[in-house]
Formats: C-alpha cells, sequence, structure tokens
C-alpha cells in the first residue's frame, strides 16, 4: 500500500577523481552539471528530470554509494514516515534543510542490508532541462553522449534481505514487482518499486554489506543502447557486459563502469507492473538467464565486482 | 616509448607493457587471463597482485583494497599501475567467496 514515497530522488556516489569522474557522467552519459559545494561535491542531473539533482558525485578514498534518497509526496507524509521508521526501530538521522544544495530536510536511515537511504519532501524545482515548460520542443539540443533521460534505479548488494523487504513493502509502501527464489523459496534477488516501472531499487543477496552494483539510468530505445554501446568504445571506457536484455524486467541493457570502478547502467524498455501484480519469479537455478537474457549465464563479475 | 616486460611467476605468462599502460589493460590487449579483470578503475579489488620486482607508477585507487599496508608489500590493483621497469607480479588468492556461496541467504 502506498505510503507517500514518490520516486526515486537521488544517489551520492563516491569517486576517486571529481574531475575525472565529471566528465564521465556529463561528457559521455549527458548529464547535466547543475551546481557545486563547499565540500566539493558535484550536482548533475538528466534532462527530462524537474528537480535541480539526482546525481551527487564526492571525491573520496574508496568508490561507492553513500546513500540513495527518495522523494515523498509532502511534508505530511515525510512526518509519517519518519514516525514510522522509529517505530519500527531504525534509527533516523535529521539530516538539516540545505545540506545538500537546494534540497528540503532529509531523513537517513540505515537497513539491515548496510544500505543508507533517505527521504525528502522538498527539492528545488527547476523543470527539465533545456525545454520550455509551455509547448516544449520533443527534446533538447546541446545535450552530450547517451544523453541519459533520467536516474532510474540502484542495485545495491548485501544481506538481510528480508529484513530490507519488511522494511521497505511494509514501511515504506514498495510493491515487490520481481523476485528470485533459490530451491527452499529464500529470496535472494528483491525488485521494489514504487511506481509502473519494475524496479525502482533492487536488492541482491550478498554477504558483505552496503555494496553498490549500479546505478541506472533510462534511455528511450534500443539504438540508443547501442550508440551507448558505440560511444563507451570510441571513448574506451571500461565496459562490464551488453548490449543484451535482462530476463528479470525484460530490460535491454549495457553495463560499463566510471573511472573509480563504480558500475552504471544505461538501459531502455522493460516490462511494467501494477500493485494487484503478482511478483515475478525466477529461479535461482535459472539466475544466469534471469541476469543475462542471451548469454544465460552469470559472468563472474556480475556477482563479485562491486564497489 | 619504453616497452617493459611482466611476468606473471604464478601463471608463467609474459605480456608486453608500453609506458603510461595499465598492467591490467597490457594483459588484456594481448588476451592472456591471468589477472582477473573487474571495474578496470581501481575500484573493486577484483585485479589486485603483487609486484615482486621491478618499479612501477600507481594511479588513484580505493584504500578499501590497497591501504598503505597493502602497498608496502607491493599489493597492488593491476588495473592502476604503470610500470617503470620491466615487473615481475604473482597472483594474489581471491577473497571473493564462490558463486554457490555468493547467492546463498542465510536461513
Ligand atoms: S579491476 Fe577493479 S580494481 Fe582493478
Ligand atoms: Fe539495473
Amino acid at each position: 500500500m502506498k505510503k507517500g514515497v514518490m520516486r526515486p530522488g537521488h544517489v551520492q556516489i563516491r569517486v576517486l577523481d571529481i574531475e575525472e569522474a565529471v566528465k564521465h557522467y556529463t561528457d559521455l552519459m549527458g548529464l547535466i552539471e547543475t551546481d557545486r559545494d563547499e565540500q566539493g561535491r558535484v550536482y548533475l542531473k538528466a534532462w527530462t528530470e524537474v528537480d535541480k539533482f539526482s546525481v551527487v558525485l564526492v571525491e573520496a578514498d574508496e568508490p561507492g554509494c553513500d546513500f540513495m534518497g527518495f522523494k515523498v509526496v509532502d511534508e505530511a507524509a515525510l512526518v509519517q514516515l519518519e514516525k514510522d521508521l522509529v517505530a519500527y526501530g531504525l534509527d533516523v538521522e535529521q539530516i538539516p534543510e540545505g545540506e545538500l544544495k537546494d534540497c528540503g530536510r532529509r531523513v537517513r536511515f540505515t537497513v539491515p542490508s548496510g544500505h543508507a537511504f533517505e527521504l525528502y519532501a522538498d527539492k528545488l524545482y527547476t523543470g527539465k532541462w533545456g525545454v520550455t515548460e509551455v509547448n516544449p520542443e520533443a527534446w533538447p539540443r546541446g545535450l552530450s553522449g547517451m544523453k541519459a533521460v533520467r536516474f532510474d534505479h540502484c542495485l545495491f548488494y548485501g544481506p538481510e534481505l528480508a529484513a530490507v523487504y519488511d522494511i521497505f513493502v511494509n514501511v515504506l509502501g514498495f510493491h515487490l514487482a520481481e523476485q528470485v527464489l533459490d530451491p527452499e523459496g529464500t529470496r535472494i534477488a528483491q525488485f521494489l518499486t514504487v511506481s509502473m516501472k519494475e524496479h525502482d531499487i533492487a536488492f541482491i543477496h550478498h554477504e558483505e554489506k552496503g555494496k553498490f552494483h549500479h546505478a541506472s539510468f533510462y534511455l528511450e530505445t534500443w539504438e540508443d543502447v547501442l550508440r551507448a554501446a558505440d560511444l563507451i568504445s570510441m571513448t574506451d571506457t571500461s565496459i562490464d557486459i551488453g548490449p543484451t536484455r535482462h530476463g528479470l524486467t525484460h530490460g535491454k541493457t549495457i553495463y560499463f563502469f566510471d573511472p573509480s570502478g563504480n558500475r552504471n547502467e544505461v538501459f531502455c524498455g522493460g516490462d511494467y507492473t501494477y500493485p494487484d501484480h503478482k511478483p515475478v519469479t525466477w529461479q535461482a537455478e535459472q539466475l544466469g538467464k534471469a541476469i543475462f537474457y542471451h548469454d544465460r549465464q552469470l559472468n563472474e563479475r556480475f556477482l563479485t565486482v562491486l564497489t | 616509448m619504453a616497452v617493459f616486460h611482466v611476468i606473471n611467476r604464478t601463471t608463467g605468462d609474459r605480456f608486453r607493457c608500453d609506458e603510461g599502460q595499465s598492467v591490467l589493460k597490457a594483459m588484456e590487449l594481448v588476451g592472456k587471463k591471468c589477472v582477473p579483470v573487474g571495474c578496470r578503475g581501481g575500484g573493486c579489488g577484483f585485479c589486485k597482485i603483487r609486484v615482486v620486482e621491478g618499479e612501477f607508477r600507481c594511479g588513484k585507487m580505493s584504500k578499501a583494497h590497497c591501504p598503505p599496508e597493502a602497498l608496502d608489500k607491493g599489493e597492488v590493483l593491476a588495473c592502476r599501475i604503470y610500470p617503470r621497469t620491466d615487473l615481475m607480479i604473482e597472483c594474489m588468492p581471491q577473497p571473493a567467496a564462490p558463486l554457490a556461496e555468493q547467492t546463498k541467504t542465510k536461513p
């Protein structure tokens, strides 16, 4: 049942070299730099996003993901969700308004898989980039590289998937769209959504806590995914796998790495879900096909190369 | 431009590495597979090796996988080292659990 969580809002990604990373996320992926702050963090957005930023890059000794934030419908929902998280027994941390530039107060909590999440209700509305609000053109000229359309989802690796499911579904109002079950019926992958998309966030079981598998960005067409692959070659960017199709979600995809080794995805297509849909289930015995529908086998990197 | 040679004494593989090229990239270019290839960005630790002989320059590497103590022992990430002389390297045991264990959820 919906509890007021609306959509993925932002992700803060740690990088080893900020300028190299900015070049990757802007020139190659087509995000737009919208601001920087005193901590040296760089704020980026994809062109169709209405708020000021969705990706925050921060220079650090160790790459990975600091947190992912979800936007909630309003302050009242934020107050209620915060109470619900506390009642569930989670510690919540208050991040004051403005700690991320032009973003309202955030409520941060860490789930048992070791990942930090945030909820917030307000962020500066800057509108879609490069098109007018009234009588907009189809797309803006002047986009770079892959011309990423929006920040779409993240995949995290960690333990305690059942507890994470409980929080996301029963406290935050997410809906389980897809899952992978092992022969004993234990869920080893869960794709959760607050929208019609097959995932706004996904988790795969892994012994080590808090690992980051990828941040994903939406493209419109398969042709765009192929063009992304061309650009990856042209720029000698580190490729992981693709272009190919996932069995899970059936999205068409390519995986590659940013200059600090964080995995990125751009994808198009994919199935849709409504809250009355039963979860789509893949069996762990078919995990290869579930992840890479054409190869039908996992590359070792998919399970072990993480930041 | 200088050309160096890298010998992996664990596997016996030998390959050339141009000045300014990372050891991992040089290995991939000649189609060898004697060091595991992950992110190629110094982030995942998959390509960790030990350099037992030779001089090299380091690029930025994740502290999680290459803390200063490791660096002192010559334990580095092959995707982020650039030879200055010929190098003798050896493989490191892979810390990652095998595939079957990775996907198991504790009951
Ligand atoms: S391949 Fe990831 S650290 Fe070298
Ligand atoms: Fe994805």
